[in-house]
C-alpha cells in the first residue's frame, strides 16, 4: 500500500493534513483505550507470571554471594594462580580474616558455606567450623597458620580454586551442572558417568510425556467421538464420568491405583485367579514407568477429551453424510473428512497434555518408583530439600526452553493456528 | 426432456417412525419417472425431509420398500446408492479446496487422475466457477458455495440428485437466480432430481411435479399449475399461493357445481371439489386476482363488499374488503393506468366466475 | 475536631482490646498422630494456663525449609515455631533462617536443677535446635512369610540376605541411612563408616552392596508408605520411623515385628524462625520453654512411641493414653531395643549430602 494516488499525489484530508497521519491520530485514541482496558490483566500477568519467571531465570546465573560475603578475599585472590599447586599467601588470609569477622557477626558465613558446598563437599562445615574459631584467633596474625590450624582444608588448593572460580557475580556453574557438566582443569567437561543424571532425566521426561500424550489420544479420541455424537443429555452424563478424576483428591486416586496395580493388588489377583499368570509371575505395574504412564494418562485424559469434544461438537454430521452420499465408505468418510477436521482438537489436546505432563511431579513421585520419575521431581527436590535454588532454576529454565523449542517445532509441522480449544 | 439418463424412483407403502409411537411418514406411495424434477413441498415437520433421507439411505424405512430403477435399496448402504446430494448448508469439506471437494467422489471411485481433472474442470465450468478450483470453500460467497455443492453432487454422473433445501441460506435475489440455474442444469443433464423445500415459489418455479406434504401424507401430487388452479383440499389451497377463505354450508348440489350459503345468508355458486353431500360444512377458496370489480350480470357470483384498506404496490393494488362478514378478503387489482376511484369505506359490487371458487373441505 | 477525637479514641480502644484478647501463634508440624501428640502434651495444657495465647497448627513441616526461605526472602515470616528434623535445623541455621537459642535462658532446667544444656546433652546438635524427641529409623518385617521357613531376621544384614529371607524390601529414596547400613553389612566397622564413605571408593562400595538387593527394593518417600506396603504384603521387610511401626503393630495388630538392630537415631525438635517481631518472639520463647520442659516431653510419650529428648524425662514415661500399654519397651532408647544402634553424623551429612545425593540418585535411575 502506498499513500499516494496513481499520479503521485499525497492523499490529504480537507484541511490539507496527510490522510495517513490523520488516520493514525484517530486510531491512537482507540489504541489507548484498548490498552487501558487490558491494563489490569497485563499488570496482573506481569506481576504474577512474568516477574517470577524472570526471577527464576536470573537465579540460575546469579552468584553475588561470594563477592558480597568475602569482598576483600575475592580481590586478593585474583593474583593467585591455582597452577602453582600451593595455597595463597598470607595476604589473602588477612583479607579472609577481615571478611570472616564481619561475616560471622552478620551470620552470613554459613550461608556462603552451604552455597559453595554445592560445588565441593566439605566447604559447609569448613565455614561453620572456622566461624566458631574466628573469635578466638589472634588479631595480630599471622593468619595463615591460624586458619590452617582451625581446619587444614584451608591449605588445600581445591578449596581456594572453588572460591576463585565462583567469585564473579554471575556463574554458568548451575547450567553446567544441569547439563551434567563441570568446569575441570581443561575447560568444560562432562561429569563422571556415575553422577550424570539430568540429561538422562530430561530425555526420559520427554519420552514419557510423549507416551502419555499418545495414550491419552488413543483412549480419548473414541470417547470424545462418542460424546460428540450422542444427544446432549446422555453426553452430559458421560462427561461427568470423564471429569470424575478432577474431583477426586490426589491421595484417594493414588491409593486407588495402588490397590489396583500393586503386585498383591486387584488386577494381579484377578489374573492369578484366572490362571493367566502364575503366582510367582505377578506383574509389576506400579512404582515404575508403567505406573507413571497409567496414572498420568488417567489424570490427564480429561485435558485431551475436552478440547477434542468441543472441536468435534462443531463438526456437523452432514459432512460425513455428504461424504457417504458421494460414495465414501464409513472408514474413508471418517479418515478423509471427519478426522482432518478434528485435527485442531488433537493439536490442542496434545499440546495441553504434553505440557502438563512435562511439568508433573507429584504423581510420578508417588507411583513412579525410580524408573518413572521426571526431571520435575529433581527440581522439586532442589527447591524444597537441598535448597539449591540456583540449580533448580537452571533446570527449570532448560525445561522451559525445551517446551518452547517443541512448541516452535510443533508450529512448523502442524501450525499453531491449527489448534482449537472449542 | 431432451436426453433422459435419469433414474426411476418408487416408494412403495413406506412408513417411518422414530419413536415407535407416532408415524412421521404415513404409507407413502410415490412413483418418480426418469428425468423428472420432483419437489417435496411442505411445512417443517411434514415428513418431506425424512422421505428424502430414506431415499439417500441415512434413515432406514420402518416399513415398506424404496426402489431405484426397480431395484430395492433398503439394504444398500448410502455410499453404494450412487445418489448425488446437495445439503442445506452445502456441507463442502472445509479442509479441502474446491477442486479437491469435487475430486473426492471420483477418488473414492478410483477414477484415474487425468479423468478426475477433466471431470472436475467440466463440472466447475458448468457452474461457471472454472477458475475457482484452488480456493477454499470459506473463501467463496454463499452463491458460489452453493454452485460448488451442486457441481460436486453431479461430478460423478449420478442418475439421481437429491437436494435438501439447498437455497435456504441465500438471500432472495440470489435464490431466484439459483433456481433458474438449477433448473437449466437439470434440463441439460436430464437427471432425476428430488428437491425438498418449504418455499412454494421455489417449488412452482422449478418442478415438473410437486408433492405437497402435510402430517406425513402427500396431500396432492401434481404439476405446479394444477396445484395452483385445482387444489384438492384446503391445505393445498392455502399453502400454495394466496387465497381467500369463506366458510359456509352446502345447500344444493348439481353435478360438478354446488350452492353454498355463508354465515350471513349470502349464497354463492362454487366448483364442487371435495364436498360429499348437502348440509356439509365447506370452505370456499378463491384467488385474490380472480375477483373482478368490473362486474356484469352474467357473472356466476356477485356480492357487495366494503373497502377496508388500500395498499398501493405498483404493479397492482391490494384491496382488503369485507365480504359477507369476512374482513380479511383480499382483492388484487391490476394497475392498468386508469385511476380507479376506490375509497376506503365505499361499498362496491364484486364478482367472480363459478370455476374460480372451489368448495373444499371445511377448516375451522 | 471532636469527631476526630472520638474516632481516634475508639480505634485505640479497639486495638487495645484486641491485643488483650489473644495472641495467635502459628506452630508448624508434621500432621497426623505426631502433631496430635504435641497438641495433647504441650499446647492444650499451655492454652489452658495462658488463655491469651491461641495456637494455630500448620502441617507443613515437610516443606518447612523451602517455605521458610521463601518467607524470609519475601520479608514476611508468618510462622512462629517450626518442628523440623535435626538436619533441617542445621541447614536453616546455616542459612540464617532460624535464630540461635541460649539453653541457659531459653530452656527450662530439669526439676532436679540440672541445666538444660546438660539435660539435653549432645542432642543439642545445632545452636538453633531445641530437641523434642529421639526417634529411630529401623526395620519392620512380616512374621508370617512362608518362604522363610520359620526363620526371622535378627540382624541388620539379614535385610541384604535374599537367600534366607527372599521377598521385597522397602527403603527410603535417599542415601542417608541406606549407605551406612550397606557399609556395615559389607564389613566396615561402625566407627569407620563415615571415614570410608568420604572416599569415592567407599560410596561405590556402599552402592555395590545395595546393588545386590536393588531389584527387590520398593523405594519410599513418605513415612506412611512402608507400613502400608507391609500391611499389603507388597514387601516383607521395610525401613521407616519406629513410631509408624508401633502404630502398625500395636494399633492395627498386623503380623509385623520390629528389627531394632542397627537402628539409626535421629532427632526432631523446634526451631524459631528468624525475623519475628519482638512481641511474637517473646510469646514464642515463653511457649517453647514450657513445651520442652521435663514433664511435657515425658507426657508426649503417652501418645506416641518416640523417646523424650531430655534425660530427666525418661523415668516419667508412663502408659499409652488409650491403649494402656507400657510405653517404655517401645521407646527406641529402651536398653533392650538399643543394644546395637548407629549414630547418625549430622555434621558429616551436612557436608556430603549434596554430593552423595546426586550420585545416589544417578545410581537409582541406572
Amino acid at each position: 500500500m502506498s499513500d499516494t494516488t496513481q499520479d503521485g499525489q499525497v492523499l490529504t484530508t480537507q484541511d490539507g493534513k496527510p490522510l495517513k497521519a490523520a488516520l493514525a491520530k484517530a486510531l491512537r485514541r482507540e489504541k489507548l483505550r484498548a490498552l487501558m482496558l487490558i491494563a489490569p490483566l497485563l499488570i496482573f500477568v506481569l506481576i504474577t507470571f512474568v516477574a517470577p519467571i524472570v526471577d527464576m531465570l536470573f537465579r540460575s546465573v546469579e552468584n553475588g554471594i561470594v563477592s558480597e560475603t568475602l569482598p576483600e578475599t575475592v580481590v586478593a585472590l585474583r593474583e593467585w594462580d591455582p597452577a602453582s599447586g600451593e595455597a595463597p599467601d598470607e595476604a589473602v588470609f588477612v583479607a579472609l580474616y577481615n571478611d570472616m569477622v564481619i561475616a560471622v557477626a552478620e551470620k552470613t558465613h554459613t550461608r556462603l558455606g552451604s552455597r559453595l558446598n554445592y560445588e565441593q563437599s566439605g566447604i559447609s562445615s569448613l565455614f561453620r567450623k572456622t566461624g566458631r574459631r574466628i573469635k578466638r584467633m589472634d588479631e595480630g596474625g599471622p593468619f595463615k597458620d591460624q586458619f590452617l590450624s582451625a581446619d587444614k582444608k584451608w591449605g588445600d588448593v581445591a578449596t581456594w580454586q572453588v572460591l576463585q572460580q565462583f567469585s564473579p557475580s554471575y556463574t554458568d556453574g548451575y547450567f553446567l551442572n544441569a547439563f551434567d557438566a563441570k568446569r575441570g582443569a581443561e575447560g568444560i567437561e562432562l561429569k563422571p558417568a556415575d553422577e550424570r543424571i539430568y540429561m538422562f532425566l530430561f530425555g526420559r521426561t520427554l519420552f514419557l510425556s510423549i507416551v502419555i500424550t499418545v495414550s491419552c489420544l488413543l483412549l480419548g479420541y473414541p470417547i470424545a467421538f462418542l460424546l460428540a455424537a450422542l444427544p446432549l443429555r446422555t453426553s452430559n452424563l458421560l462427561m461427568i464420568l470423564v471429569l470424575l478424576p478432577f474431583w477426586t483428591s490426589l491421595l484417594v486416586r493414588t491409593s486407588a491405583w495402588k490397590v489396583l496395580l500393586q503386585q498383591q493388588g486387584v488386577i494381579n489377583d484377578f489374573l492369578v485367579w484366572a490362571n493367566i499368570i502364575s503366582d510367582s509371575g505377578r506383574l509389576v505395574m506400579i512404582n515404575n514407568q508403567t505406573g507413571t504412564i497409567i496414572a498420568m494418562t488417567h489424570i490427564l485424559l480429561p485435558f485431551m477429551i475436552l478440547p477434542l469434544y468441543s472441536v468435534m461438537k462443531t463438526i456437523s454430521p452432514t459432512y460425513v453424510r455428504a461424504a457417504k452420499s458421494l460414495g465414501a465408505n464409513d472408514w474413508t468418510a471418517f479418515w478423509r473428512v471427519y478426522f482432518p477436521q478434528s485435527v485442531p482438537g488433537i493439536g490442542a489436546g496434545a499440546v495441553l497434555v504434553f505440557i502438563l505432563s512435562i511439568g508433573y511431579y507429584i504423581t510420578p513421585e508417588l507411583v513412579g518408583g525410580t524408573s518413572g520419575i521426571f526431571i520435575s521431581n529433581r527440581i522439586a527436590y532442589h527447591i524444597s530439600s537441598s535448597l539449591n535454588w540456583g540449580l533448580a532454576a537452571s533446570l527449570g529454565t532448560l525445561l522451559l526452553v525445551a517446551v518452547l523449542v517443541l512448541f516452535v517445532v510443533y508450529d512448523k509441522i502442524v501450525g499453531i493456528d491449527n489448534v482449537k480449544l472449542g | 426432456m431432451a436426453n433422459t439418463r435419469g433414474a426411476a424412483v418408487k416408494y412403495d407403502s413406506v412408513q417411518k417412525s422414530y419413536d415407535g409411537e407416532s408415524l412421521v411418514v404415513k404409507n407413502l406411495n410415490l412413483d418418480i419417472p426418469p428425468g423428472e424434477f420432483l419437489t417435496m413441498l411442505g411445512p417443517s415437520g411434514s415428513g418431506k425431509t425424512t422421505c428424502l433421507m430414506m431415499l439417500a439411505g441415512f434413515e432406514p424405512a420402518t416399513h415398506g420398500e424404496i426402489y431405484l430403477n426397480d431395484r430395492p435399496i433398503n439394504n444398500v448402504p448410502p455410499h453404494k446408492r450412487g445418489i448425488g446430494m446437495v445439503f442445506q448448508n452445502y456441507a463442502l469439506f472445509p479442509h479441502m479446496t474446491v477442486a479437491e471437494n469435487l475430486a473426492f467422489p471420483l477418488q473414492v471411485r478410483n477414477v484415474g487422475k487425468a479423468e478426475q481433472q477433466e471431470k472436475v474442470q467440466r463440472a466447475l465450468d458448468m457452474v461457471e466457477l472454472g477458475s475457482f478450483g484452488n480456493r477454499r470453500p470459506a473463501q467463496l460467497s454463499g452463491g458460489q458455495q452453493q454452485r460448488v455443492a451442486v457441481a460436486r453432487a453431479l461430478v460423478f454422473d449420478p442418475e439421481l440428485v437429491l437436494m435438501d433445501e439447498p437455497l435456504g441460506a441465500l438471500d432472495k435475489q440470489l435464490r431466484e437466480q439459483m433456481q433458474y440455474e438449477i433448473k437449466h442444469i437439470h434440463e441439460n443433464l436430464g437427471v432425476t432430481v428430488v428437491y425438498v423445500t418449504h418455499d412454494q415459489t421455489e417449488a412452482l418455479t422449478m418442478s415438473d411435479r410437486v408433492a405437497v406434504f402435510n402430517d406425513g401424507v402427500i396431500q396432492q401430487l401434481s404439476t405446479p399449475d394444477d396445484l395452483y388452479e385445482d387444489p384438492q383440499n384446503s391445505f393445498v389451497a392455502q399453502f400454495i399461493g394466496e387465497n381467500n377463505k369463506l366458510n359456509g354450508k352446502v345447500v344444493e348440489i348439481q353435478g360438478e357445481e354446488c350452492l353454498v350459503e355463508l354465515g350471513d345468508g349470502t349464497k354463492l355458486k362454487a366448483d364442487r371439489v371435495n364436498v360429499a353431500s348437502v348440509g356439509d360444512m365447506t370452505t370456499l377458496s378463491l384467488r385474490p386476482e380472480r375477483v373482478e370489480f368490473d362486474t356484469h350480470d352474467s357473472m356466476d357470483n356477485l356480492v357487495d363488499a366494503r373497502i377496508e384498506e388500500l395498499i398501493y404496490l405498483g404493479d397492482h393494488i391490494r384491496v382488503r374488503m369485507n365480504v359477507a362478514g369476512n374482513d380479511e378478503f383480499i382483492v388484487k387489482v391490476r394497475n392498468r393506468g386508469e385511476r380507479r376511484t376506490l375509497n376506503v369505506g365505499d361499498t362496491v359490487p364484486v364478482g367472480w366466475a363459478l370455476n374460480d371458487c372451489k368448495a373444499l373441505d371445511a377448516v375451522v | 475536631m471532636k469527631l476526630r477525637t472520638v474516632i481516634l479514641a475508639g480505634t485505640a480502644m479497639a486495638f487495645a482490646s484486641s491485643a488483650a484478647l489473644a495472641t495467635d501463634l502459628t506452630l508448624v508440624s508434621w500432621g497426623g498422630a505426631y502433631q496430635a501428640s504435641q497438641k495433647n502434651a504441650y499446647t492444650d495444657p499451655y492454652m489452658k494456663e495462658n488463655p491469651d495465647i491461641n495456637v494455630i497448627w500448620d502441617e507443613s513441616s515437610a516443606e518447612a525449609v523451602a517455605k521458610l526461605r521463601a518467607m524470609n526472602e519475601a520479608g514476611n515470616v508468618t510462622w512462629d515455631l517450626v518442628d523440623v528434623v535435626a538436619s533441617d535445623a542445621i541447614r536453616l541455621c546455616d542459612e540464617g533462617l532460624a535464630i540461635e537459642i541460649d539453653p541457659a535462658t531459653d530452656l527450662a532446667a530439669a526439676p532436679d536443677g540440672t541445666s538444660a544444656a546438660d539435660d539435653f546433652g549432645d542432642l543439642l546438635v545445632s545452636e538453633c535446635f531445641i530437641p523434642q524427641i529421639v526417634y529411630s529409623t529401623t526395620f519392620g518385617y512380616r512374621s508370617d512369610v512362608e518362604e522363610w521357613g520359620g526363620k526371622e531376621p535378627s540382624n541388620i544384614c539379614d535385610v541384604f540376605d535374599l537367600e534366607t529371607f527372599p521377598g521385597k524390601r522397602s527403603l527410603e529414596k535417599r542415601p542417608i541411612n541406606n549407605v551406612e547400613w550397606a557399609l556395615l553389612c559389607d564389613g566396615v566397622p561402625k566407627e569407620e563408616v563415615y571415614n570410608v564413605l568420604e572416599t569415592e571408593e567407599g560410596l561405590a562400595r556402599a552402592l555395590a552392596k545395595l546393588d545386590t538387593i536393588k531389584d527387590n527394593v520398593v523405594w519410599w518417600s513418605a513415612g506412611a508408605e512402608t507400613p502400608q506396603l507391609l500391611a499389603d504384603k507388597e514387601v516383607v521387610i521395610g525401613s521407616t520411623y519406629n513410631g509408624r511401626l508401633f502404630a502398625l503393630i500395636e494399633e492395627q495388630k498386623q503380623p509385623v515385628k520390629m528389627l531394632w538392630d542397627a537402628q539409626v537415631f535421629d532427632l526432631d525438635g523446634w526451631i524459631i524462625p528468624a525475623g519475628l517481631p519482638e512481641d511474637r518472639l517473646a510469646a514464642t520463647k515463653k511457649l517453647v520453654k514450657y513445651a520442652t520442659d521435663t514433664q511435657r516431653l515425658a507426657d508426649q510419650a503417652k501418645f506416641i512411641s518416640y523417646g523424650p529428648a531430655r534425660k530427666s524425662s525418661a523415668p516419667l514415661v508412663g502408659k499409652h493414653a488409650t491403649l494402656g500399654i507400657d510405653m517404655a519397651p517401645h521407646m527406641p532408647t529402651d536398653p533392650n531395643n538399643a543394644k546395637n544402634t548407629f549414630l547418625y553424623n549430622y555434621e558429616w551429612w551436612a557436608d556430603y549430602r549434596d554430593d552423595i545425593d546426586a550420585k545416589f540418585q544417578a545410581w537409582l535411575t541406572q
